[in-house]
């Protein structure tokens, strides 16, 4: 077996005296999709958010694709990564936020140029090229030439998907991508997020979205108070969860 | 009870009423009255022999004011280049979460900010008294790499841009951090995730968004900047004020030079709108869904936006 795109050892995690992350153990094979579900304050998009650094881990093991999550070992010692050092391995993690985070001040095709020209140092005419095709796959081909304040929620989300896709990731994270979002629009975003996962894209999603994580997670992770509470096949897990907890949140969103 | 069924004067089709707009009778005699306050004022002005026109036309476009609108122009600009470049360094030391450069840079903007402009200037004139050599070496021994008088290194208009542009870099600090603690942590969220740099993602993301809260009031700041530069008359730095001074110092015509020095320094400022028109249209780009007013029509102001004001509102 090949080492799992993500692993987290005992993760902790607490701002100021609160402990938002009590010991997290979960492992997220190559090529799968992991949802993670949970009432506000379990601790899900913090431990998101964790995976690429933008939250320092206070304890445990973090690794993505075998590496560590921001320190380099010596023997027993972690040395903490400098700022450049943590930015160039979150190249390959693309991440997906609640808010979309667009630029404003850039057209949806700039957003999505921006970081293969400024990061990976791609020629213009190249990236222009690719990001012309990824808005095609998002379905926004047509949306090219618009700045985000001109287009939808559902819209710029997908901007936001195809900005992240522009890095070649070897691994997407979502933040609540549609918990933003008006009800119908929440279709395309899962639309284009159901076929990053056909294309064997791995995936960590935090959710609300019951019905997704059902059809389309290869695992379900239900999270509660900062602890695992139940982790397994989607299918038994938000159809049958054998946790009381887990059954008592389902009944309240389904 | 209801009738529906019967006309009444309520009924009536809305677009067969005359609209009566309110008159408002207070409001006409009130522009009635300060228009004809204007005239007199005006008139008065124009047939007053003391305020001399004849030589304000003689020294409207005198070279030694050229000389002065020169220095002044220079003044302006090189003062607020250092006091933007510095200001931003202490805005960024001020949100560093090292404590000594939050320190020194409150201590920058404590001093600078808390003492006249005025005093500064002199101060810098004068500065000669204190130290009468510039030593750059290592401290506490002899070893020198650069020296020099003071007198020579600090001439007026060395000193006057100092000290505008210290007093600036104060101010500027804060306006540079107001702009960017404006932008969504978001945006940098964002940035950071692609992989970008903390450096490439404040220059591509954070400051273009910045620029947008910081440019008005920076505006404001070039035109604030372009009058002060008056006040280094105090240390002849030979800008337009001094030159002007000068002058009246020699044939007494006090009013008609002030005249001169106020047409220039009142075009100068106009004319100063015209670039911030047009950098606030270049970093405001993505923020609204309407077309943007032109520059030109900001420097007409109110007159061309009222006329053009129908067809945006339908473009909105």
């Amino acid at each position: 077996m090949s080492t799992p795109m993500v692993r987290a050892e005992g993760v902790r995690k607490h701002f100021g005296r609160l402990e938002v992350l009590q010991g997290i153990d979960l492992t997220v094979e190559r090529g799968q999709v992991c949802c993670l579900l949970g009432p506000s304050g379990s601790g899900k998009s913090t431990f998101l958010r964790c995976i690429n650094h933008l939250e320092k881990v206070d304890g445990g093991k973090l690794t993505v694709d075998g590496e560590l999550v921001g320190y380099r070992q010596h023997g027993d010692r972690l040395h903490e990564l400098r700022e450049r050092e943590v930015a160039d391995r979150r190249r390959d993690i693309g991440m997906v936020f609640q808010r979309f985070n667009l630029f404003p001040h850039m057209t949806a095709v700039e957003n999505v140029m921006e970081a293969p020209v400024k990061v990976a140092g791609v020629s213009r005419a190249e990236a222009r090229e690719q990001a012309h095709a990824l808005l095609e796959q998002v379905g926004l081909g047509d949306r090219a030439g618009h700045y985000p304040a001109q287009l939808s929620g559902g819209q710029q989300q997908r901007v936001a998907i195809a900005r992240a896709l522009a890095m070649k990731p070897k691994l997407m994270l979502f933040d609540e991508p549609t918990s933003a979002l008006d009800p119908e629009l929440v279709g395309d975003v899962l639309d284009v997020m159901r076929q990053l996962a056909a294309d064997g894209m791995t995936m960590v999603v935090v959710t609300h979205e019951i019905g997704f994580a059902r059809e389309v997670g290869d695992t379900a992770v239900f999270m509660d108070e900062g602890v695992v509470v139940e982790a397994g096949d989607p299918r038994r897990v938000l159809v049958d969860p054998e946790q009381e907890r887990t059954r008592a949140f389902l009944s309240k969103v389904l | 009870m209801i009738d529906t069924k019967s006309p009444s004067a309520t009924t009536t089709r809305a677009q067969e009423l005359e609209v009566v707009p309110v008159r408002n009778y207070g409001r006409w005699v009130a522009a009635i009255a300060s228009l004809m306050a204007l005239v007199g004022l005006v008139g008065s002005l124009a047939k007053n022999d003391n305020l001399r026109w004849d030589i304000v036309g003689d020294y409207l476009f005198a070279d030694l004011i050229f000389d002065g609108l020169a220095t002044t122009l220079w003044l302006t600009a090189a003062a607020m280049l250092l006091g933007l470049g510095l200001g931003t360094l202490i805005a960024v030391m001020r949100l560093s979460s090292s404590p000594v450069l939050y320190g020194l840079a409150n201590a920058f903007v404590w001093v600078f900010r808390g003492t006249p402009l005025l005093v500064q200037i002199i101060f810098w004139g004068y500065a000669a008294a204190l130290y009468k050599y510039v030593k750059i070496g290592v401290p506490f021994t002899d070893i020198t790499f650069f020296q020099a008088e003071t007198n020579a290194l600090l001439t007026p208009a060395i000193a006057a841009l100092l000290a505008l542009g210290l007093n600036e870099a104060a101010y500027a600090s804060e306006i540079v951090r107001a702009g960017i603690q404006s932008v969504d942590p978001g945006q940098a969220e964002a940035a950071h995730s692609l992989g970008m740099r903390p450096a490439l993602t404040m220059r591509r993301i954070v400051l273009p968004q910045a620029m947008r809260v910081i440019i008005p009031p920076m505006g404001n700041e070039t035109i604030n900047m372009l009058k002060m530069t008056a006040l280094v008359s105090v240390i002849s730095a030979h800008d337009l004020m001094s030159n002007i001074q000068d002058v009246y110092a020699q044939n007494y015509q006090v009013i008609p030079m002030l005249v001169v020095a106020s047409i220039w320094y009142l075009a100068l400022v106009t004319l100063l709108g015209v670039p911030q028109a047009w950098l606030e249209r270049h970093y405001g780009r993505g923020t609204t869904r309407a077309g943007h007013v032109s520059p030109f029509r900001r420097l007409l102001g109110g007159t061309v936006e009222r006329l053009g004001k129908n067809s945006k509102e339908q473009s909105r």
